[in-house]
């Protein structure tokens, strides 16, 4: 049994529908990332899981229990805030203990549970401070410890690294990871960082506009994106719009501007004339000063991103049309501003998105 | 605050909800339903509202205290001159206020807080106590009357006390603080990059100020002029410690009437005739900055 | 605002004669508290003489006594309907009467005191005569002053209201307390700073009034203000000026420990 089954749940708020008939189900253990721009829901959607909104209709059932109508202080569901929410009154260990208080536990037993999270978050020695004396990176460390001190059947995070610093950001990642490993405890994070979503997830859920777009694994969101808009949302992308043709050699795109019809994967299936977009990543183009013998675009060097692992070339073709590629290394240093390269790529490196 | 429940609701909205409409919305319709009402000698000093007159309950109102208001000269003088005084003293209040407003918005950090703390320290202390300070000050034989004295400036006493001019610097005197306080909000909310766009483009610190900083001020000035207007109008304290006996304010006439004449339904009627004129400005006041806060 | 330089002559003259303007009166009063003699514009030598006999004045202590005991009654009232009054507008934006309630809310902090004070002792009146009770003293002083109070304070609260992080209601109810619990080990604690503030508001306010407790108080209760009153109609009473000075000096000491613990607050606030 899935830990929590979401069914064809919505949610209006006056005129506009912030989620729309969402099903969701997530497998216990499972760390799950719902990725989406601003706007898109996907708070909302937290929150009803959380129970801070009740849903118009649909069913929210976690561990085979119906908590769709329930008040989130009975739900077994936990929220790490994306202020983090920590109470100024009180000092950490009773931040912590909060939780555990309002369950009536045994005092003995909050005590050893308040410092076995202390321990996991690696701040014990901070037990006895306020939250106004902490940086921003332990007060986030004090609301994860917070959120799993109930031992939650589901861990909610909102935009867990949004408030850090990059390089806090990149450390706090591993950490959630190895805790989220751990404790066993299910993790649902909610972010529109794709990096985030895509470093830290087993699953990753597209959302745009209220529905889900795409559910996979990152590497499936990444290399197979099912639409343009996940293409284009996640990572960068060469996006090249037309109608489908055939040619000699296999499938091909016939795109404005362009003489040669583009070639596409070669077990691509579709009918002649249908409306189709290929999505070519950066790091799949080949840049070269001489016309490869396959199809190339000819276009002009208009900057270099050095990125330090690799650089970003941005290029402009004969047609005004912007492409981007990714050079490893220092690959990119062949080339200079302005020059004259030929842009190609193997067919099956490219995707066709119909949606 | 989801789920507090049907009772806690009732609880937390329903136990001041009914202090209010005990203890201001009922008392209010009494003053109203005495100014009905007729004097007579007895407890309480006023006719009962149902008489039975031995066959059926009779409804025992009666027009005439309003009628006695509107004939007197007296009532209409003073309100009238309340309405002069309170309309003069926001004038000085917002003179004198606006400068002041304005040197504690350009002072820096912890003294602009400093200034606010003792703009607001006065208000604090006994208001009484405050107005009371003035007659020691303007009195004929008081401070400032000995002062100017002593310079040689005056040979007799000025008569600074018991006069209108007295009760208008009582009153700019008191109400200060709430000219000066909402104008500070307004102008601290200012944003600093229009007066720099406004001077960047040309303009001199005078057009500036009448161009820029003034008319977005200008909430400040309502609120600060409303808070000041409306208490004065119906001021009692200060016309009668700082006042003259052709002092008249409504406020003083409604306490005599009360207390001296112990007649109540004139003086329900008196108070009546008063909400009711404030009614005018209270509401131009509600329109004015719901208006500008919309803004 | 910054400054814009060359006005700063301006500035300061406006607040010295602004401050000036202020506090003269007040450091008068506070001067001539000490002064041996009687005579506001005689210079005796410095003298406590005043502040003995202020002390031996019977009806200034029990004036003085009684106004503490309405003060803090009044205020603590105060507390509740203004708190419970402040949460109900702030958090509740419908339910019957909203927009009555609203009103009256805020109209006694505009409305003359004669008015209030004129329509609550008809009302008291009209409770005698049906009820029975109250008989007009030290109770109904202290309703009378709750009633404008809780106005201050529901404003006060309201303010800090508008300010607090709902996030942490939230969190507070995501861990499992009731919103009974949140109430009151989340959100009082959380608006502390107005509720201090607002008792001591209340408490100041009922002190000073002078208008509305003489229109509702009975025989037998003589406030602070009404005692003063009746002296100073008379003309200047030294003894008013030493109560003048003990009484400036006990709110200023009130009113910045009260800032100050809402400056604290505040700064416990802004770093989160």
């Amino acid at each position: 049994m899935a830990l929590l089954e979401i069914t064809a749940i919505s949610k209006r708020f006056g005129a506009t529908l912030a989620v729309e008939e969402v099903s969701l189900s997530i497998e216990r253990s499972e760390f799950f990332a719902l990725l989406g721009p601003s706007g898109c829901g996907k708070t909302t959607f937290l929150r009803l899981i959380a129970g801070f909104e009740v849903p118009d209709n649909g069913r929210i059932i976690i561990d085979g229990t119906d908590v769709s109508g329930l008040p989130p202080y009975v739900r077994p569901v936990n929220m790490m805030f994306q202020s983090y929410a920590l109470f100024p009154h009180m000092d950490v260990a009773a931040n912590i203990a909060f939780g555990l208080r309002q369950e009536r536990m045994d005092r003995r037993r909050i005590v050893a549970r308040v410092e076995e999270m202390l321990a996991l978050v690696q701040m014990s020695d901070y037990r006895r401070r306020r939250p106004h004396e902490l940086s921003g990176g332990q007060r986030q460390r004090v609301a994860l410890a917070r959120a799993l001190a109930k031992m939650p059947k589901l861990l909610l995070l909102d935009e867990p690294l949004a408030a850090l610093d990059r390089r806090l950001r990149g450390q706090t990642r591993l950490e959630l990871t190895a805790i989220q490993e751990r404790v066993g405890t299910t993790f649902l994070v909610v972010t529109h960082d794709q990096e985030e979503a895509l470093s830290m997830a087993s699953r990753v859920a597209v959302m745009n506009r209220g529905r889900f777009v795409q559910i996979g694994s990152p590497a499936e969101i990444y290399e197979h994106p099912v639409s343009r808009f996940v293409a284009d949302f996640v990572g960068e992308v060469n996006l090249f719009e037309g109608e489908l043709t055939t040619k000699s050699n296999g499938p091909a795109l016939a795109v404005a501007g362009f003489v040669q019809a583009i070639p596409l994967p070669p077990d691509t299936e579709l009918c002649e004339g249908a409306v189709a977009a290929l999505a070519v990543r950066p790091e799949k183009l080949v840049l070269s000063s001489s016309l490869p013998n396959r199809f190339a675009i000819a276009a002009k060097v208009s900057s270099i991103g050095y990125l330090g692992g690799g650089s970003i070339v941005h290029l402009t073709t004969e047609q005004g049309r912007a492409l981007k590629a990714y050079l490893p290394g220092s690959a990119a240093g062949a080339f200079g501003r302005g020059a004259r390269v030929w842009a190609s790529w193997p067919p099956e490196n490219g995707v066709v998105l119909t949606q | 605050m989801t789920g507090l429940g049907r009772l806690g609701r009732l609880v937390l909205i329903g136990v001041p909800f009914v202090w209010l409409a005990l203890f201001f919305v009922l008392p209010l319709l009494i003053v109203v339903r005495i100014s009905l009402a007729e004097s007579v000698i007895g407890i309480p000093p006023y006719t009962p509202l149902f008489a039975h007159d031995g066959v059926r309950l009779k409804l025992h109102v009666t027009l005439a205290n309003f009628a006695l208001i509107a004939g007197d000269d007296l009532y209409l003088r003073a309100y009238l001159g309340s309405f002069v005084n309170a309309l003069l003293a926001t004038v000085l209040c917002l003179l004198a206020g606006y400068p002041i407003a304005y040197a504690i918005a350009r002072a820096r950090g912890a003294r602009r807080q400093l200034f606010l703390f003792l703009v607001m320290l006065p208000f604090w202390t006994s208001f009484l106590i405050r107005v009371y300070a003035w007659i020691a000050i303007l009195q004929p034989n008081g401070f400032l009357n000995e002062f100017l004295s002593v310079l040689g400036l005056i040979s007799a006493p000025l008569p600074l006390l018991n006069n209108q001019f007295s009760v208008e610097l009582g009153l700019v005197y008191s109400y200060l603080p709430f000219m000066i306080l909402p104008i500070y909000g307004s102008l601290s909310a200012l944003d600093q990059i229009l007066v720099e766009a406004a001077a960047d483009l040309g303009a001199p610190p005078r057009l500036v100020f009448l161009g820029v900083i003034l008319p977005l001020t200008l909430p400040g000035i309502a609120a600060g002029s409303f808070l000041v207007l409306i208490p004065a109008i119906g001021e009692f304290v200060i016309p009668d410690l700082l006042g003259g006996p052709d002092t008249l304010m409504i406020g003083k006439v409604l306490w005599d009437e009360f207390f001296n004449n112990r007649d109540w339904p004139v003086a329900a009627a008196v108070a009546v005739v008063l909400v009711a004129a404030l009614a005018f400005p209270l509401l131009a006041a509600q329109r004015f900055l719901a208006g500008t806060r919309a803004a | 605002m910054t400054s814009l330089g060359s006005r700063s002559w301006f500035c300061i003259g406006a607040l010295a004669l602004g401050f000036g303007f202020l506090y003269a009166p007040i450091l008068l009063l506070v001067l001539y508290s000490f002064n041996a003699s009687r005579l506001v514009t005689v210079w005796a030598g410095f003298s406590l003489r005043w502040y003995g006999a202020l002390a031996r004045d019977e009806a200034f202590r029990s004036a003085a006594a009684t106004s503490v005991e309405v003060a803090a009654m009044a205020a603590s009232l105060s507390l509740v309907l203004g708190a419970l009054a402040g949460l109900s507008i702030a958090r509740f934006s419908r339910f019957p009467g909203r927009v009555v309630f609203g009103f009256a809310l805020l109209a006694p902090l505009v409305v003359p005191e004669v008015i209030l004070g004129l329509s609550l002792l008809l009302f008291f009146v009209a409770c005698e005569s049906w009820l029975g009770w109250p008989s007009r003293g030290i109770v109904t002083i202290s309703f009378a002053h709750a009633t404008f109070g809780a106005c201050f304070v529901a404003v006060l609260v309201r303010a800090q209201l508008a300010g607090f992080d709902r996030a942490l209601e939230e969190a507070a109810l995501d861990l499992g307390a009731r919103p009974w619990t949140v109430l009151m080990r989340i959100t009082l604690p959380g608006i502390s700073p107005a509720l201090i503030s607002g008792w001591l508001l209340a408490f100041t306010l009922s002190l000073d009034d002078l208008v509305i407790a003489s229109f509702v108080t009975g025989p037998s209760a003589t406030t602070l203000p009404m005692a003063v009153f009746s002296s100073v109609r008379l003309g200047v009473s030294p003894e008013v000026n030493a109560l003048a000075t003990l009484f400036l000096a006990a709110v200023s000491l009130l009113v910045t420990l009260a800032a100050w613990l809402m400056a604290q607050a505040e700064r416990r606030r802004q770093t989160i």
